[in-house]
């Protein structure tokens, strides 16, 4: 017979979040640390910008206690978080009353690159210049996707149909190509 | 240097570059952030600080409680696996609740993986904490826990399978280990079902949060629903609601020699008067931002004087009598009354029904009340009228193309295979149902967005301006639109006023197949055919007669003076045979009623030289369609009327939605009892029992003021 002990148990994500919903700060605040560094990379792939994903993460936290009562139960929490993130990233955007900012973000790569030295220089032109070329649209999709969002997922968070996601995701690979095909002409 | 970047098809490069690119939170930041959440969570939820009142909802709580629930779930689950889960919720309890839990965790936690910088919290250190390193495989298995019942099929196993890192909810990964337990975790979060109307309605009347924080009063665990709660089937916690209400602040005094010009639009709405009937009848008074006055007084019909045939489709009737409440002021009551047209003649309809089929639209009184209430609406249709009906949920679909309302067993059907699923998509639906409605439009057909909602416009585009502005495009095309609300809960009144008021049509909220009735097909033809548009009354009070004047209710339809004469501004239509009343409250000089000592450095007032005037009001409105407005304009005499029944019962109600709203400012001792008096004294033909109803209610607040 396998030890009871062996178990360790815990509350899923959507428990908590009930349990918050209903005033229990404790289950709010072990939900956010559970998931506060996916979020934060979430805000990072958004914006493309370190001090920007720290202010939007900070919005978002900022926020979420307010959202909380926005909860159903129908939703994963990931899903209903994600979906909280892109609109406080779209809210964001539209706040500085351009949609360049977070292409200025890919765009300043080069201070963010700094910071990471490890890095291979080449690997980051490359993907900087990947990210600039999609438009907010194409990089919030693929921000979700890549972060192993399902497509039915990433439909639910930004308000799109499946068919939308998956042109988008065709659309990106389309782009990404003609830079690879630019790259090589040189 | 894209040598190694030969495929894109997977987007494998993209992937890995960006996780090799993106950086760790800054610990100072992401305590920084933490605390700042657990701040605002404080101030949202200020109840869950300390023992919130139990009071009323006492008697709707299930007997037995929590250790009565965990007693029954250790009787009744006795598999291993139970045991294992009840023996995880107290070691979960221990760690939370207890300083000593909580230090272990603080200090100890094992960190799972090399990937975050801070371990997980819920990873509990029990005695076997040396298993720690099993965590990572138990994650990559994806535990077949996480299908359990509750999560309704949705395919949620896939997202979590990657990488190690996405351990995190580790109570569906413990599976693994906990197979046999599986009978045990269903139970658990099946009981919480999403919503239950009783006890929705039962903490709505106070604040959501501390509702809230009563009914879990003693049961959170930190943040474990305690399981006793959960196997008790009559416990089902609500979640909050999220209702929002449009109003403003109270009309103030005004002092007719400061501001002797008062200009508002008219509103036929009655959304407001079904909440408060709603509310009562739940057994709790309405939150006062629910009252608009205006609506209240306007939810009944009156047999005011109609109009002549040939002239203005719309007559003023002013009477001026005694205010109930206090003897020394003076009711100006002002009626409008709209033509009912030759229906035999009304043009073709061609009406969208743009119907919410979220999710929250699951409980009896949404989905299932709206299909009877269009089936009763149905009836009232015309071989040539055509109905088209698209839904909203996540997405916006097309469910019946145009088609006659002769094909009732099509439309019927359609209507019947509609159910409640997903998010809300209010944009998405607008504008595919403005589109259809665009498609079916001929020459001299009244085309017409019905839109039925729980008011939950939560995805898609954004806020209210933009979707109003939308709407307020489309009205320019000749479609309007109206809006039904369906059920209690996470009503949003305030976006539902917002919306017909910016589509020409009206809010109405449908609690009761009766009221449906009432709505849909007693006054149908009146919220389906406006017969005068951007409806708006301006009166210039005397000074030399009247001191202050007070308008009762019409907080949200204030216009400013000079937009009376702007025939771009928009207003209240006013349906055919409809009636919209406003009543002011004045005081005429020389009253000791007056509030406002005179200025003594003031311009003494010039001795108007009619002094039997007491104001002068004007009119404007458009004929339907047209873009210039009429002005119709008339005297008011001082001369007090002797009040007919339909204004004593206008004044009753007035009344009435103001002991809701709690202006005691200028009732005084005037109660509900009088209130009673006055609208029973009133109630006149009531062919639909609708004033008998009203008398009910108000018989209900009094009970419940007492």
């Amino acid at each position: 017979m396998r030890p009871i002990t062996t178990m360790r148990m815990t509350v899923s994500d959507e428990d908590l979040a009930l349990a918050a919903a209903n005033g229990d700060g404790q289950a709010f605040g072990s939900l956010l640390a559970r998931h506060y560094d996916r979020l934060f990379a979430l805000c990072y792939r958004l914006t493309g910008q370190r001090a920007e994903a720290e202010d939007l993460t900070q919005d978002i936290c900022a926020a979420l206690p307010a959202k909380l009562a926005s909860y159903r139960r129908q939703s994963r929490v990931t899903t209903w978080l994600y979906r909280v993130a892109v609109n406080a990233a779209h809210d964001r955007r539209r706040r500085r009353a351009t949609y360049m900012t977070a292409s200025d973000g890919w765009g300043d790569w080069e201070l963010a690159r700094q910071d990471v030295a490890a890095q291979d220089r080449a690997q980051l032109d490359w993907l900087t210049a990947a990210m600039t070329r999609l438009n907010d649209d194409l990089r919030d999709t693929l921000a979700l996707v890549l972060d192993d969002v399902t497509h039915a997922e990433a439909a639910e968070i930004l308000g799109v149909s499946e068919g939308t996601i998956s042109w988008r995701i065709s659309e990106a690979k389309k782009r990404l190509r003609a830079i690879r095909t630019e790259e090589e002409a040189i | 240097m894209t040598s190694n970047n030969n495929e894109f098809d997977d987007l494998a490069d993209l992937k890995s570059a960006l996780a090799s690119a993106t950086p760790r939170p800054d610990p100072g930041a992401r305590a920084a952030h933490l605390r700042l959440a657990q701040e605002n969570f404080e101030k949202v939820y200020p109840a869950s600080q300390g023992s919130a009142d139990p009071s009323r909802l006492m008697s709707e709580r299930p007997r037995g409680g929590v250790w009565q629930g965990v007693k029954e779930m250790l009787n009744t689950i006795t598999t291993k696996g139970g045991l294992t889960v009840t023996t995880a919720l107290v070691a979960c309890g221990f760690l939370f609740l207890s300083p000593q839990g909580q230090e272990l965790w603080r200090a100890n936690a094992p960190v799972v993986n090399n990937l975050g910088p801070v371990a997980d919290p819920v990873i509990l250190p029990t005695p076997e904490a040396d298993n720690a390193p099993l965590l990572n495989q138990t994650a990559e298995q994806e535990s077949p826990v996480v299908a359990l019942p509750e999560t309704g099929g949705r395919a949620l196993t896939d997202t979590l399978t990657e990488t190690p890192r996405e351990q995190a909810p580790l109570g569906e990964t413990a599976g693994a280990e906990m197979s046999d337990s599986e009978i045990a975790a269903p139970p658990m979060p099946a009981a919480v079902a999403p919503t239950n109307q009783a006890l929705t309605r039962m903490t709505a009347p106070m604040d959501g949060a501390q509702g809230y924080a009563q009914e879990f009063d003693g049961m959170v665990i930190g943040g474990i629903v305690a399981p006793g709660s959960m196997t008790d089937d009559s416990f089902i916690a609500p979640l909050p609601d999220t209702e929002a209400f449009a109003n403003a602040d109270d009309n103030p005094l005004k002092i007719t020699a400061e501001a002797p010009v008062s200009t508002f639009s008219i509103d036929v709405d009655t959304a407001a008067y079904a909440v408060v009937r709603q509310s009562l009848n739940a057994g709790f008074l309405p939150n006062p931002e629910a009252v608009r006055v205006e609506e209240m007084i306007n939810y009944f019909p009156y047999a005011y004087p109609a109009p002549e045939a040939d002239g203005a489709p719309l007559l003023p009737t002013v009477s001026l009598f005694e205010t109930p409440w206090n003897p020394n002021t003076q009711l100006l009551h002002i009626a409008l009354q709209g033509e009912m047209p030759a229906l035999a003649d009304r043009p073709p309809l061609n009406l969208v029904f743009l119907i919410d089929t979220s999710g929250s639209m699951a409980d009896a009184n949404k989905l299932p009340l709206l299909k009877q209430s269009f089936r009763l609406m149905l009836d009232q249709l015309r071989p040539e009228d055509q109905v088209a009906i698209v839904e909203y949920a996540g997405f916006a679909g097309l469910v019946l193309q145009a088609t006659a309302a002769s094909e009732r067993q099509t439309i019927l059907n359609a209507l019947q295979s509609l159910g409640a699923g997903g998010s809300t998509n209010g944009q998405g639906g607008l504008e595919q149902a403005y589109a259809v409605a665009e498609s079916m439009a001929a020459d001299g057909e009244v085309g017409r967005v019905i839109l039925a909602t729980d008011g939950d416009f939560n995805v898609g585009a954004t806020g209210t301006d933009t979707l109003t502005d939308y709407i307020a495009d489309k009205r320019d095309t000749g479609v309007y639109l109206s809006v039904l609300g369906f059920g209690r809960g996470n009503l949003d009144d305030a976006t539902m006023q917002a919306l017909a008021q910016n589509g020409n049509g009206t809010a109405a909220y449908i609690d009761t197949l009766n009221e449906a009735q009432k709505v849909l097909v007693d006054q149908l033809t009146g919220a389906l055919f406006p017969i005068a548009g951007d409806v708006k009354v301006q009166i210039e009070f005397n000074p030399a007669t009247v001191a202050e004047y007070r308008l009762i209710g019409y907080e949200t339809r204030a216009l400013n003076r000079e937009d009376f004469n702007n025939d771009a501004v928009d207003a209240g239509e006013l349906g055919a045979g409809h009636s919209v009343t406003a009543i002011y409250e004045i005081t005429p000089v020389g009253s000791p009623a007056q509030r406002a000592d005179p200025l003594r450095y003031g311009e003494a007032v010039a001795a108007s030289e009619s002094t039997d005037e007491l104001g002068f009001l004007k009119l404007r409105w458009k004929e339907p369609g047209a873009d210039e407005s009429q002005l119709m304009t008339t005297p008011i005499t001082v001369n007090t009327t002797v009040a007919g029944t339909e204004a004593q019962f206008a004044a009753a109600i007035a009344g009435f939605g103001q002991l809701l709203r709690g202006q005691d400012l200028y009732l005084g001792d005037w109660s509900y009892a009088e209130a009673i008096a006055l609208a029973n004294a009133n109630r006149g033909e009531d062919d639909f029992g609708y004033r008998n109803e009203a008398v009910q209610l108000m018989r209900l607040a009094q009970s419940l003021t007492d």
